[in-house]
């Protein structure tokens, strides 16, 4: 290892890696192959995550830092900030990225005042200056991007954006070295206690869905989701909403796309009876491909939308199942 | 109890933003408002107090322009004001944001509960919060849904907090830094006895010497990210390629054929 390594915080939830977390060690990779030193993968959760170090190595780290402990089995920010605060002291990383999840979000910034260094949240790109690394992050939901650099401190901290960077091909035959590292907290000293967890029912994050279903103002009512959810079954996609239909009740908050919701970037979203408010297309601009089905022609979604149908969404989306199941069987 | 509610201006997020030749962000003729995810973070506060008893403080650092915020915090209800600034904090990070806001809460003394926004809408970081219980060496609840129990006399608190997957029940000792998302409440409207309370009120400025921080610690000098360049992203062409058959499941065909076609499905 040397003092220009790249760490990555490997995330999980039972045992699979998120999404963010792989992509994350790709961006590190290509980060460190330009550098000419390696990526360390920290794995630090509880018992029997050992099988997540050989995954961590095939997806393109070089060395994993594993640490099995029943005080990192539920996620909590005390013990996993000891811990890497405590690697990153010994190694001297020129950088830590970190998916930019919930988890990562609140791990970062964290780290980074513990450690006295920046943290760069949420970036969609990156790349190097010399040896220091210029990110680009979107702010105003959307409306600016910002280049930025941590150009003294060190570890440069990184939080990632899901699905902004690709997602590495695995290649098991890799080989790297897995070290195991001991805890730094015990249980009394950590002051958070995870005493239970309610599971989100349908499941597919919408930070890392490939195709996003949304419905809006236009749906009319709890039960008007009926055909939007009938349309993600068949995709396998996420379930969104627009902040109309979350305010009126009709669908949990967790479900909301735009400014004041969750920032989605799938390959591709289908906005039903969205208008499209500009708080919303700050949340889903960036999607691959967008299509918008709406019966007033002069909603503000088409002009953001690649694919449109003018109709009613009771009747469209209905038969945009029909055809997808056929198309899919 | 005594709660401290943290919060910033930030530009109408309607505002149409634009960058300058210079680099100079500009939201043209928005009005600056209280950032909206703290309102949630104050509505939360005031409803705990009203429960628990005690008083709301909300916080901002910020120049004059913090007022708006701090004014609108005050007409929904919180009963002090504290505005933190010195011209050597302006072009501070959330190193050094956190920093002024910690050593303002350590200087505040008796504080049982720190509540945070979501994020600021404009720079979009969510990181204040979390750095701030680092620096004060409390926990961090983030994300909080739902304050499924708070016990002042007992020193704890029982949170919801979101994460991709459900929510987790967490519980912490006080004092603790919650940070709320939106759906823990629904925010009141101001009062007009409270605007016009808001409106009469003193608003005091500490500086870094009131709160005993050090100068090195702020500003350029005490951050460690620089953001050298701000630019428009680059404009969508074109409008939505309307599809259109002659009957509604012709159109479904018609449109599902494209999206295959740009292998996205």
């Amino acid at each position: 290892m040397s003092k220009n390594d790249v760490f990555v915080w490997v995330e999980q939830f039972k045992g699979q890696p998120a999404p963010a977390s792989l992509e994350a060690i790709g961006a590190a990779r290509s980060l460190a192959d330009k550098l000419g030193s390696s990526v360390t993968a920290c794995v630090f959760w509880g018992p029997g995550v050992e099988p997540l170090a050989q995954q961590a190595i095939s997806y393109g780290a070089d060395v994993v830092l594993l640490a099995e402990d029943e005080t990192l089995a539920d996620f909590r920010v005390e013990p996993q900030v000891a811990l890497l605060a405590k690697t990153v002291r010994q190694t001297e990383p020129a950088a830590v990225l970190i998916g930019a999840t919930f988890r990562g979000r609140e791990l970062g910034p964290a780290l980074a005042a513990e450690l006295d260094t920046g943290c760069i949240a949420d970036c969609t790109a990156l790349a190097l200056e010399g040896d220091v690394l210029a990110a680009t992050r979107p702010i105003y939901a959307g409306k600016l991007l910002s280049k930025c650099v941590i150009p003294e401190r060190r570890p440069q901290i990184v939080t990632t954006r899901a699905r902004a960077f690709p997602k590495p091909e695995p290649d098991p035959a890799r080989g790297g070295d897995v070290v195991r590292v001991e805890p730094v907290s015990t249980e009394d000293t950590i002051a958070c206690k995870v005493t239970d967890f309610l599971a989100t029912e349908g499941g597919v994050s919408l930070a890392d869905a490939s195709i996003i279903v949304s419905g809006g103002r236009g749906v009319g009512g709890p039960e008007g989701f009926e055909p939007v959810r009938d349309l993600a079954q068949v995709l396998g996609a996420a379930m969104g909403a627009s902040r109309a239909a979350v305010d009126a009740g009709w669908i949990p908050y967790e479900h909301q796309v735009g400014q004041t919701g969750k920032t989605v970037s799938p390959d591709l979203y289908i906005a039903c009876g969205i208008s499209g408010a500009i708080q919303h297309q700050a949340g889903m601009r960036t999607s691959k491909v967008i299509v918008a089905i709406n019966k007033d022609p002069e909603a503000p979604i088409f002009k953001l939308a690649h694919y449109g149908i003018v109709g009613d969404l009771f009747k469209v989306v209905p038969a945009l199942t029909a055809a997808f199941k056929e198309k899919l069987a | 109890m005594h709660i401290v509610v943290c919060t910033k201006y930030t530009p109408d997020s309607e505002a149409k933003m634009s960058v300058d030749a210079s680099g100079k962000v500009s939201w043209g003729t928005s009005p600056l408002i209280i950032n909206p995810w703290d309102e949630y973070a104050v509505e939360e506060a005031l409803q705990l107090r009203d429960q628990h008893g005690g008083t709301v403080t909300v916080l901002s650092m910020g120049p004059e322009e913090a007022l708006e915020a701090l004014k609108h915090a005050i007409a929904m209800g919180c009963d002090e004001a504290v505005r933190v600034w010195d011209d050597v904090c302006a072009g501070s990070d959330t190193l050094a944001t956190s920093y002024i806001l910690a050593e303002t809460i350590e200087k505040m003394g008796d504080v049982d509960l720190i509540l945070f926004g979501k994020s600021a809408i404009d720079a979009q970081t969510w990181q204040v919060a979390p750095a701030v219980a680092q620096r004060l060496g409390i926990p961090a609840l983030t994300y909080v849904i739902k304050i499924v129990e708070l016990d002042p006399a007992g020193k704890s608190i029982t949170v919801e907090r979101l994460l991709e997957e459900g929510r987790q029940v967490v519980s912490a000792p006080l004092p603790a830094v919650v940070g709320t998302t939106k759906g823990i409440n629904e925010p009141r409207y101001t009062s007009f006895m409270g605007i016009r309370k808001a409106a009469k009120m003193e608003y005091p400025v500490w500086t870094l010497a009131d709160i005993e921080a050090e100068t090195n610690k702020v500003g350029p000098a005490g951050s460690g990210v620089r953001w050298p360049e701000i630019s428009m992203p680059p404009a969508r062409e074109g409008e939505a390629e309307i599809v259109q058959g002659e009957t509604v499941e012709e159109s479904a065909q018609l449109l599902v054929d494209k999206l295959m076609a740009e292998k996205v499905i």
